[in-house]
């Protein structure tokens, strides 16, 4: 009754649409049936008079007018509006159509326009990645550009003032040509004179009388004594030069090493003040020299000491020891100094301060550093040595002990959980066992069971299945679990067969060794050695046994993996 | 300060005799001896020209006048005033003349510096050194007067020939390693010769008496070089002012740089002390010139002037010299040590309103002294370190580590003073204009800002 239940479907939609309480109410009476029907013998004229509303409220012409007219129905009142109705509905359904049409064009758009802005926002920000790119590249390259221009700036800069220089220069070299063409213009224009000029004037002197020479002594002849004695002079002068410097810079010297002593003892007499303790040789030394310099007479040492810092080595020595006092000194204070940044501020010394200092307080550090290390090596050999001699046989035996004392722990750890496990074997193998008993028995059953099937399609080889389908219906629902096995099903019963003829012992009531029953249930091949690995794999699959299920085949056919995996997934 | 009255004299020619007693002046062609302390005229020589060049003889006994354009040197005697001498050059002609350091020779440079005449007047004996070079300062006698350096020319070559002045025996002649030779200067103590190459090129060469080449120096390549140098009184120091506006000073033991003076436009950064002269109106009371017997003459006309502490930085007004000129105004052209060596005063040529005076023993500078005009002449007391200094005005300019003066010239007219020379005594300074000459007698007591 199709259209029967099309009329309820407007019905109820139209009931839907037009919400007055009191049609709700009376159409509750109506409306559905025990069957699904609207209208059945004993509400006939009410439908009727419903139907009659519900038509004239559509706009089309009622079937009937008048409700008292009988139960009589114009059928061609009633098949137009029925044709009506069915217009409508039609009508209904195209607009319908066409709005899930339309509504179908608006979500491809929708779609359409969700895609193209994915597409467009990716596209916007590749662009904008592009675009800082090629900001950076801009940036960068007008960085060269300034650069670059600097350079040339201070090229033009350098080639300006050479061209300067070589400017003054060419106007300096023609000033000297003017003047000395000036000048052979001038010798030339006298010699042409002097040519001319007959009367040539002779140099003369005209002295009243001759005067004594400055120092009053006779002037002497120019000989080879004479030159001499002037070489001589001039070697003396020279030497009465260097005569003076030397002594001059002797003097400033004797001066410097007198400042230099002084600094010496200061430093040293300050060093010994602060650190009583701390570098003994050298300083007491140093000390010691000090107070024999102090003890000795003032003039004595001194003159000593010239004498003694003539030589280089002296001079060195004492150079030398300057040097290692101040940086001494230096060290001292800025330590001094450190220690009262730190009391103030309580950091530790700027890092910027001073790199030396810092670095070779750093280079203290790590020779100490050093030095433990070393120390701590020697000790490790010690040890070593030690241990590779062989010493007494009860420390050794000890030693070794333990040294092997954490492994022979986690041995001991690591035997308990394999005890653990053996345990969870065992009982995961009596469990298989009573699987395999359980399996045994259905599979008697079975037997049983196949060997009836077999009689019966034996016998009753036609084609009247249908009264016995019921029956074997239900003993093939045990089958479907293993519908799949059909295919190797003839091959596993020979098997299984042979196995049990192989292995009599294999008898379901008694329980077998879990080696026999492996290699009855095929999960062994030929080759009974079994490696703990294929153990292991037969545990996990003896979990799987709990569930009821024969799973024999499942080593030598890949089709029961699902099975396998849909059991395993059952069981565990 | 006392000045005295303004005498006359042409061509800046007066000079002190070296014993102090004498002050010579050339009028026109006559040769006035005036006594230093009375300004009295001694004696009054008549020379046949106009005298170029005048120089008195070591002993303070004879006095040169020099005739270039007639060629003629006259030798008067201030012992015997009816001695005469009398040296013709003749044809050859004259260019320069000079004493011997003992008074009893004259060199006589010809023109074109064909030769050096060497006359005796105690023999009438006439010596002749051949190629002589013309340059800037080709001829030295070393300060004792023992020997002469001279510079020569031969075969595009420079040598430098020492001779000994006792007898002028070549003592030593050798190739000096200069492309043009400008200038030879002994050091005072007689044992070094330095010498310098032209400004093309930057070159200083040392020399020991005997000829051995000590050190070279050389600041830097291409660009102008040497323009002044001078050795330190004692020794020490050689200065060398260059057209880079920069002092080196050289040291005696490695004849290395020591330190440069640079002569920056604007001052800053510097302890010294930057003294401008400012210019007071006139008939302000003179309150800062501690001047006790001042002979005022129309000081209406005269514009009084002080010294101002200007505060650092300061700018020194430069004058551009222009770089199509050869020689141009731009470098160390003066450079003056004080008797003591400790200071050295120096002018740059683009800065020629300012001396810059720098202590040596602190290698820094110690004062800057900015004139409203160009300076003209300063020259160091030879006895202590005062610097007097004078810029073509009318007044006198003094610099000592206390303090600066300037003082006004009382003179009726107006005395433009060109130069000045200081008494060996230090006691008094004879200031030359154009014509005019005026002694200034120093107070030993004054020295006030």
């Amino acid at each position: 009754m199709p259209e029967s239940s099309t009329v309820k479907d407007v019905l109820s939609s139209s009931v839907e649409c037009r919400t007055s309480p009191l049609r709700r109410f009376s159409l509750s009476a109506l409306h559905r049936n025990s069957l699904g029907v609207f209208c059945s013998e004993d509400n006939v004229q009410e439908c009727l008079s419903h139907i009659s509303q519900e038509v004239s409220s559509f706009g089309l012409r009622p079937a009937w007018t008048e409700p008292g007219s009988g139960s009589e129905l114009n059928i061609v009142a009633a098949l137009n509006c029925m044709y009506d109705l069915i217009q409508l509905h039609r009508r209904g359904l195209r607009t319908l159509e066409n709005m899930e049409v339309e509504q179908l064009k608006s979500n491809s758009n929708v779609d359409f326009l969700q895609l193209s802005t994915t597409r467009l926002k990716e596209q916007l920000e590749i662009s904008k990645r592009e675009n800082t790119g090629l900001l950076e590249r801009e940036r960068q390259l007008q960085l060269k550009v300034k650069s670059l221009q600097n350079c040339l700036k201070n090229e033009k800069e350098e080639v300006q003032k050479l061209q300067n220089v070589i400017a003054s220069r060419a106007s300096q070299y023609n000033h000297e040509m003017k003047r000395k063409e000036r000048e052979f213009n001038k010798l030339k224009e006298r010699l042409n004179q002097l040519l001319v000029d007959k009367k040539e004037k002779k140099q003369a002197i005209d002295v009243l009388n001759n005067i004594g020479r400055a120092d009053g002594k006779r002037s002497l002849w120019k000989t080879e004594k004479m030159e001499a004695k002037h070489e001589g002079e001039m070697y003396k002068t020279l030497l009465s030069d260097y005569d003076t410097r030397q002594r001059e810079l002797q003097l400033e010297n004797a001066e410097l090493r007198k400042v230099l002593q002084q600094m010496k003892k200061d430093m040293v007499s300050i060093l010994s003040s602060r650190k009583p303790a701390a570098k003994g040789d050298k300083h007491e030394h140093g000390g010691t020299q000090a107070a024999s310099e102090e003890e000795d007479d003032e003039a004595f040492d001194s003159s000593k000491e010239s004498v003694e810092l003539y030589c280089v080595h002296a001079r060195e020595k004492l150079t030398n020891s300057i040097r290692l006092q101040w940086r001494r000194l230096k060290s001292h204070v800025e330590r001094l100094d450190s220690q009262v940044s730190s009391a103030q501020t309580g950091e530790s010394k700027s890092t910027d301060a001073v790199p030396r200092e810092t670095h070779e307080e750093e280079m203290d550090r790590l020779k100490l550093e050093i030095q433990q290390c070393k120390d701590f090596i020697q000790a490790q050999q010690q040890l070593l040595q030690q241990l590779s001699s062989p010493c007494d046989e009860e420390t050794a035996s000890l030693l070794s002990d333990c040294y092997m004392l954490q492994e022979k722990e986690r041995l001991g750890d690591e035997w308990k959980t394999l005890e653990e496990q053996r345990k969870i074997f065992e009982r995961e193998r009596r469990n298989f066992t009573e699987a395999a008993i359980r399996l045994s028995h259905e599979r008697k059953a079975f037997e049983e069971d196949r060997a009836t099937w077999l009689k019966h399609q034996f016998l009753n080889l036609s084609p009247f299945s249908d009264s016995k389908k019921p029956s074997l219906s239900k003993s093939k629902s045990a089958f479907l679990i293993s519908a799949e096995t059909d295919s190797s099903a003839a091959v596993a019963p020979e098997k299984f067969i042979k196995h049990r003829s192989e292995s009599p012992r294999c008898v379901p009531l008694t329980s077998p060794s879990t080696a026999d029953l492996y290699r009855t249930l095929c999960l062994i091949p030929e080759d009974s050695s079994t490696k703990p690995k294929r153990k292991t794999e037969h545990v996990e699959e003896s979990s799987v046994f709990c569930g009821n299920a024969p799973v024999r085949h499942k080593r030598w056919d890949g089709i029961q993996d699902r099975t396998l995996s849909q059991e395993k997934n059952s069981s565990i | 300060m006392n000045f005295s009255e303004v005498f006359k004299q042409t061509n800046q020619l007066c000079k002190v005799s070296p014993d102090g007693k004498y002050l010579a002046t050339c009028v026109q062609y006559r040769l006035v001896v005036r006594d230093v302390s009375t300004l009295q005229i001694l004696q009054l020589y008549t020379c046949l020209d106009q005298v170029s060049h005048m120089e008195w003889s070591s002993d303070s006994l004879f006095i040169l006048c020099a005739m270039y354009n007639r060629g003629l040197v006259q030798v008067w005697s201030l012992e015997q005033p009816d001695w005469h001498c009398k040296i013709d050059e003749g044809s050859i002609g004259l260019v320069s003349s000079r004493w011997s350091p003992d008074g009893r020779h004259i060199l006589n440079t010809t023109e074109f510096h064909l030769r050096v005449t060497v006359w005796s007047l105690c023999t009438k004996a006439v010596s002749y050194i051949k190629y002589p070079k013309a340059c800037q300062k080709g001829i030295d006698f070393s300060r004792d007067g023992r020997y002469m350096a001279l510079a020569e020319r031969r075969d595009c070559k420079d040598y430098v020939c020492v001779f000994v002045c006792d007898d002028w025996h070549l003592l030593r002649h050798f190739e000096t390693e200069t492309q043009d030779l400008a200038g030879l200067e002994w050091s005072p103590n007689g044992c070094v010769l330095a010498v310098w190459d032209s400004c093309l090129e930057y070159k200083v060469l040392l020399y020991s008496l005997d000829g051995r080449l000590l050190s070279t120096y050389s600041a830097y390549e291409w660009s102008l070089g040497v323009k002044s140098v001078s050795w330190s009184p004692s020794s020490q120091f050689l200065a060398i002012g260059s057209y880079d506006e920069k002092v080196r000073i050289l040291n005696h033991i490695t004849w290395k740089k020591i330190t440069q003076f640079e002569h920056p436009a604007i001052i800053d950064n510097t302890k010294a002390t930057v003294y401008k002269e400012a210019e007071k109106r006139p008939g302000v009371g003179s309150d800062e010139m501690p001047l006790h017997n001042i002979t005022m003459g129309a000081t209406l006309f005269n514009t009084q002037s002080k010294y101002e502490i200007c505060p650092l930085p300061v700018q020194i007004p430069v004058v551009k010299p222009d770089p199509d000129r050869a020689s141009p105004k731009i470098g160390i052209s003066v450079l003056a040590f004080s008797s003591d060596s400790r200071y050295l005063a120096t002018k740059n040529d683009n800065m020629a309103t300012a001396v810059w005076v720098w202590d040596m023993q602190k290698m820094s500078l110690e004062a800057v002294l900015e004139q409203t005009s160009a300076v003209r002449c300063f020259q160091w007391d030879p006895l202590r370190p005062r610097l007097a200094l004078c810029a073509g005005n009318t007044k006198l300019y003094l610099w000592s580590p206390g303090g600066c003066v300037s003082v006004q010239v009382p003179t009726e007219g107006g005395f433009q003073v060109q130069s000045l020379n200081w008494h060996c005594s230090g006691d008094s300074l004879i200031l030359l204009g154009k014509e005019q000459l005026c002694l200034c007698y120093m107070d030993t007591d004054q020295e006030d800002k």
